[in-house]
């Protein structure tokens, strides 16, 4: 049977993606966010994952507003990832795990979530980065499942929706008949503004209070709307639901193994944290 | 807490972005950055940007775009793909300080 090993969340700024290739990891600017990784590369050869699920939003560049969706999933044997326009490094492909894919997308769908399934799928710095950053310069041993959750157009998926969506997503994997070995990613965030006359706002006391919060009730974001969230942490910050998603695939309490905040990364304050069940 | 509402994104402001959210979609190609900087209007014109819209992007006010439905990450793919600015720049652009004074509002953040 399929086991989930773990959870990692982490910051998913585009101009990581250029301290990666210009190799500025011990620049004084950078270290401390890439030493945070340090914990997450011993951790990771321990634990030996087979699959990532990563819960990520998209930023133009497999979706955008002609045709939006609200929470997809990719089913296809490869991803591929292109020239985004951001002005940072195009990243490597990946392969699927389409067995996997369709398994967690039909127990979504027989859950009553009404996910999008993507035979072909574009994806950006928001998955990509994570997976530079956890596995390093080296040839990736997993296959991935991403499952795209929309922070662009509001009303965004609530949190309390994207904890369900996690939870149920938690259970199909430990229902899979094969013995793989699953991460779990839940990427973005933590506080930023990029746009308007509130940008480059950061929020440390509600970052902190959501940190907090994770292992033992992740219901506390719940309370909030999207909306409120966006206000107490940035119109950006709101990717923290990729995280929540993330947590709810550890059914009952989680410990944190590992955790890294530092503020600035670009216009962010950056964490990265490590996550089993308890 | 005005200026927050007016920075969330929802179906009318897509509705009236669409033609400046559309073409900096579009940004992901670079062919498409070359043929923006070849010929600004004509390439705003293409997509049916309005006067306001296309005066924004003239002018290189953002805020403009963001009030004419712009949306932050797709007007990225302009500011950083196109214009070459960083963060930071679009930053201080926004909020009406230096970059240094953007920069050193951030990492006060970190101290509170």
């Amino acid at each position: 049977m399929a086991k989930i090993v773990g959870t990692i969340y982490t910051t998913h700024v585009p101009a990581i993606g250029n301290a990666i290739r210009n190799k500025k990891q011990d620049d004084p600017y950078w270290k401390p966010f890439f030493d945070g990784f340090n914990f997450v590369h011993d951790w990771v050869a321990q634990v030996q994952p087979t699959v990532a699920v990563v819960f990520y939003n998209d930023h133009g560049l497999g979706f955008w507003l002609d045709a939006l969706p609200t929470f997809a999933i990719g089913c296809a044997e490869e991803y591929k990832t292109k020239d985004e326009g951001w002005g940072i490094p195009t990243f490597t492909d990946f392969d699927g795990d389409t067995d996997l894919s369709w398994h967690i997308a039909d127990a979504l769908k027989r859950a009553d979530f009404d996910v999008v399934t993507c035979q072909e799928m574009y994806f950006d710095h928001a998955l990509a980065i994570p997976m530079e950053l956890t596995w390093p310069g080296v040839q990736r041993p997993i296959k991935i499942v991403p499952i795209e959750i929309n922070t662009v157009l509001f009303p965004i998926p609530s949190a309390a929706r994207c904890l369900a969506l996690g939870r149920a997503v938690g259970k199909a994997i430990e229902s899979y008949g094969k013995d793989e070995r699953v991460l779990v990613f839940g990427t973005g965030g933590l506080s930023h503004q990029l746009e308007g006359e509130r940008a480059g706002f950061i929020n440390k006391k509600f970052d902190l209070d959501f940190v907090d919060s994770l292992p033992t009730n992740p219901e506390w974001a719940t309370q909030f709307t999207g909306e409120e969230i966006a206000e107490s942490t940035g119109t950006q910050g709101v990717e923290l639901i990729n995280w929540l998603a993330a947590r709810g695939t550890i059914q009952g309490d989680a410990k944190t193994l590992h955790m890294n905040y530092h503020i600035p990364i670009s216009d962010t304050a950056a964490c990265t944290m490590v996550q089993v069940a308890a | 807490m005005t200026v927050y509402t007016e920075t969330i994104f929802y179906g009318p402001a897509s509705t009236r972005g669409y033609p400046l959210n559309k073409m900096c979609f579009t940004f992901n190609d670079k062919a498409a950055r070359d043929e923006f900087v070849s010929d600004e209007a004509a390439y705003c014109k293409k997509f049916g940007l309005s006067e306001a819209q296309t005066e924004a992007v003239a002018a290189r006010d953002i805020l403009k775009m963001l009030a004419e439905g712009g949306n932050a990450y797709y007007l990225a793919k302009l500011a950083s793909g196109v214009l070459g600015l960083d963060m930071q720049d679009i930053g201080a652009l926004q909020t009406g300080v230096t970059k240094e004074e953007f920069m050193a509002k951030l990492v006060a953040a970190g101290k509170d």
